[in-house]
């Protein structure tokens, strides 16, 4: 029994230093995971949300298309030079959305203006000067601008037999043929390059892409030189080019292109302000409960303030080290945290209630110790029920669009409730274990029951 | 010895009155807003911002100037320090920003806008019909929970139904406070509203649960042949856990409301009332309508019987 209790003493305290290793300092970085990630309200930044008009799209098509529209933006944005921007597909009941979140400061009316664009990409012609201007044609009387939009079908990557190098196959529609035809014939021996808005298409090592024309295109063509990822990104870029897939949402089935289905844009300094007066309010609170605890349970209590304090740093340690996404600490989250430190107290407070009347009734204070937690235990486990019940209820609702936030305080609860039980049961349990068995203090006052109290007996 | 059961028709009568203060304004609230709790951005959709002035301006000032730029019904909140959180129809961010800088203008302070917040009808009417699934799911694997963990106790639906009744008077009180804070001081409801309530309510089982579970214990040791003072022994057995388990999550809370910042008081404030109602209900009421049924004094349940002692 003592020895399990030694072992597992080590295992906390191993546990609890790599806690403390990982996150301190919080920004280190530790398993490529760089401080804790912030949610828009204390970081600051955007998230806006669009959804796509995809009625000229034909059907079956969607998701690939999509995919492509999520290349085009995330090029335009980094453009930008927004960091890390994140950008997903959503699926919603039919609907295709574009997810957008900007972090920090940002350039949002700017970022808007990009993605409110049409995703074609035009071909571009160096003039005497070194300046990219658009390639045009004549057809049909009109000088037209060579586009991605006169791709015939989808644009694909074969691998050459002879020479293994990746070529990017391309077929022109009508129009485009003509264009094309004119353009090539013009700039024989010369460089074409692909733009996005004003931005040319760069490959993997940042380079422009801008392969040299070498022979006249009409009907179809293919481009050699392109490392086997660039040709992909390309391909895909270009596929997403080849029908106006307008960005905005729909209202009484009408579209309004431009206008975001949703947005929510924190300024940076809020965000800061946010993350200072919570680490006050939250220090002040933790403070007033340890002190709560040390002073009302005494002994006991100055135990649980120890296991709190392994609950907290392997708490920290999971937001940090956590390997998706998925939990990013918000304001909610962080009321989250709060309630269930209370929850981790709550199990403790329990078990001491239970052991005080142990002592009360007389018994040892080894015997006190596991009857308060064997007795304790299934209240602890009846009384997270519903909290595990309410979080799992609510991170379903957080993936609701405008109820985002509340998946913060959700996923804190979850974890933080299910971190708490292990606290209380194995961590508070051995270290008080491990402080009766070594008999060092054995004054029933130390466990805050006085000697007048233990006189007493159960009727 | 603390007699929590003897005085249990005071505490009948202080639910009462919270209640009934409650549907008063509830009422108020559908005739002057046309709504019983004022909706938030969440859920009617709309543009909600937070504005940062300084020099700090007067609430009726910004009402005032809001009316005179065509947002008559717009919601202000003031948030302290400068800061005021206005939801009104949907406004683009240009727009917005256009807005703030008129009202600036005219009051002679610098505007900020700290927070915009746009959400589309489809979004809202979506997340309405989200939150309501939540929360008939969440009241559905309640009830099955507490079907299950009263299947020990004596009385299953007796005392299942007493659990239940605490909780959702719980919710009421709590429903008719923000009702109050929503005509009178413009507060909103939002989807963190009902995680916090949902919260709280996981939190308020939780209690009565412990409660009766102790309850329970000391009617198969007939520590005493009457009931109810077999009830009033267990509450003060348990009042120790309740109280502390109560304070010491209120630290956190009350502190996180006084110093934490205005995004998200209102959030706290639901689960700060959830926790103090939830424990009073817990010690005062919950137990106390399990005598009540056993002793079958309906009367007592009533706001102004006579008291019987």
């Amino acid at each position: 029994m003592r020895s399990r209790n030694v072992y597992l003493l080590i295992f906390i305290l191993a546990l609890f230093g790599f806690a403390l290793w990982s996150v301190i300092p919080l920004d280190r970085t530790v398993f490529g995971r760089e401080g804790l990630r912030l949610g828009l309200d204390l970081a600051g930044g955007s998230y806006l949300v669009y959804q796509a008009d995809l009625s000229d799209v034909e059907s079956g098509t969607e998701g690939q298309v999509m995919d492509g529209v999520k290349g085009v933006i995330e090029r335009r944005i980094n453009a930008l030079g927004i960091t890390e921007p994140i950008i997903q597909v959503q699926n919603q009941e039919g609907n295709y959305n574009i997810a957008i979140q900007l972090p920090g400061v940002a350039d949002v009316e700017r970022a808007k203006e990009m993605v409110g664009l049409f995703t074609v990409l035009e071909f571009r012609e160096q003039d005497e000067t070194g300046n990219w201007t658009i390639a045009t044609g004549i057809v049909d009387d009109d000088e037209l601008p060579l586009t991605s939009r006169y791709f015939k079908d989808e644009t694909y990557i074969t691998i050459s037999q002879t020479t293994a190098e990746a070529l990017l196959i391309f077929e022109m529609d009508e129009k485009g043929a003509q264009l094309f035809r004119q353009i090539s014939t013009r700039l024989m021996g010369k460089q074409l390059a692909i733009f996005l808005g004003d931005e040319p298409l760069r490959g993997e090592d940042g380079q422009i892409i801008a392969p040299t024309v070498q022979a006249v295109i009409e009907d179809s063509g293919q481009i050699t030189g392109l490392g086997l990822a660039d040709a992909q990104e390309l391909s895909r870029v270009l596929n997403a080019g080849r029908i106006d897939v307008p960005l905005g949402r729909w209202a009484d089935g009408e579209f309004e292109p431009s206008v975001p289905l949703y947005e929510r844009t924190v300024d940076a300094t809020l965000g800061q302000d946010s993350i200072e007066k919570s680490i006050l309010a939250a220090g002040i609170g933790i403070v007033l409960l340890l002190v709560f605890m040390i002073l009302y349970y005494r002994l006991p209590g100055l135990m649980a303030c120890l296991s709190l304090a392994v609950y907290g740093a392997v708490l920290l340690s999971i937001f940090k080290l956590w390997p998706t996404g998925a939990i990013t600490l918000t304001l909610p989250g962080l009321a989250g945290f709060i309630v269930s430190l209370g929850m981790a107290v709550d199990a403790n407070v329990l078990i001491f209630e239970r052991m005080k009347e142990e002592l009360r009734g007389g018994r040892s204070l080894g015997a006190a110790v596991e009857a308060g937690f064997s007795r304790a235990w299934p209240a602890i486990r009846d009384s997270n029920i519903t909290t595990f019940i309410a979080c799992i209820v609510l991170i379903w609702l957080g993936g609701t669009l405008g109820a985002f936030m509340v998946r913060g305080f959700a996923v804190t609860l979850l974890i933080g409730v299910a971190l708490s039980m292990f606290t209380a049961i194995v961590v508070t349990k051995t270290f008080l274990r491990l402080l009766v068995g070594s008999k060092v203090i054995t004054n029933p006052a130390a466990y805050g029951v006085t000697p007048s109290q233990t006189v007493r007996n159960v009727k | 010895m603390m007699d929590f059961v003897g005085r249990k028709q005071w505490f009948f009568l202080i639910s009462w009155i919270l209640i009934i203060i409650g549907i008063v304004s509830l009422i108020i609230s559908q005739i002057q807003i046309e709504s019983p709790l004022r909706l938030g951005t969440d859920f009617t959709g709309g543009t909600s911002m937070i504005l940062q002035f300084s020099p700090p301006v007067e609430q009726s000032q910004l009402r005032d100037e809001m009316a005179e730029l065509g947002h008559a019904e717009a919601t202000i909140q003031n948030a302290g320090d400068g800061n005021f959180i206005i939801h009104t129809r949907e406004v683009t961010r240009d727009e917005a920003g256009e807005l703030a800088g008129q009202i600036g203008a005219e009051l002679d302070s610098q505007v900020e806008i700290a927070d915009y917040y746009f959400v589309s009808g489809t979004v809202a009417a979506r997340t309405t019909r989200n939150a309501v699934i939540a929360v008939i799911i969440a009241a559905v694997a309640m009830m099955f929970y507490i079907v299950w963990a009263f299947r020990r106790m004596p009385k299953p639906f007796r005392w299942g139904s007493c659990a239940v009744i605490a909780v959702v008077h719980n919710v009421f009180i709590i429903v008719g406070i923000f009702s109050l804070l929503g005509w009178i001081a413009g507060v909103e409801i939002d989807a963190l509203f009902i995680t916090g309530l949902l919260a709280v309510v996981g939190y308020s089982i939780n209690n009565t649960v412990v409660v009766f579970d102790r309850i329970r214990e000391n009617v198969s040791r007939h520590i005493s042949p009457d009931f109810a003072e077999t009830v009033n022994n267990s509450l003060i057995d348990t009042l120790g856990r309740c109280i502390n388990t109560a304070l010491t999550t209120l630290f956190v809370l009350l502190a996180l409301l006084l110093f934490g910042g205005a995004t998200i008081q209102y959030f706290v404030l639901v689960l700060l009332l959830g926790v103090i109602i939830g424990t009073y209900s817990s010690v005062c009421i919950a137990g106390q309508l399990l005598v009540v049924w056993e002793r079958r004094e309906w009367r007592a349940l009533l706001p102004f019987a006579k008291r019987t002692t």
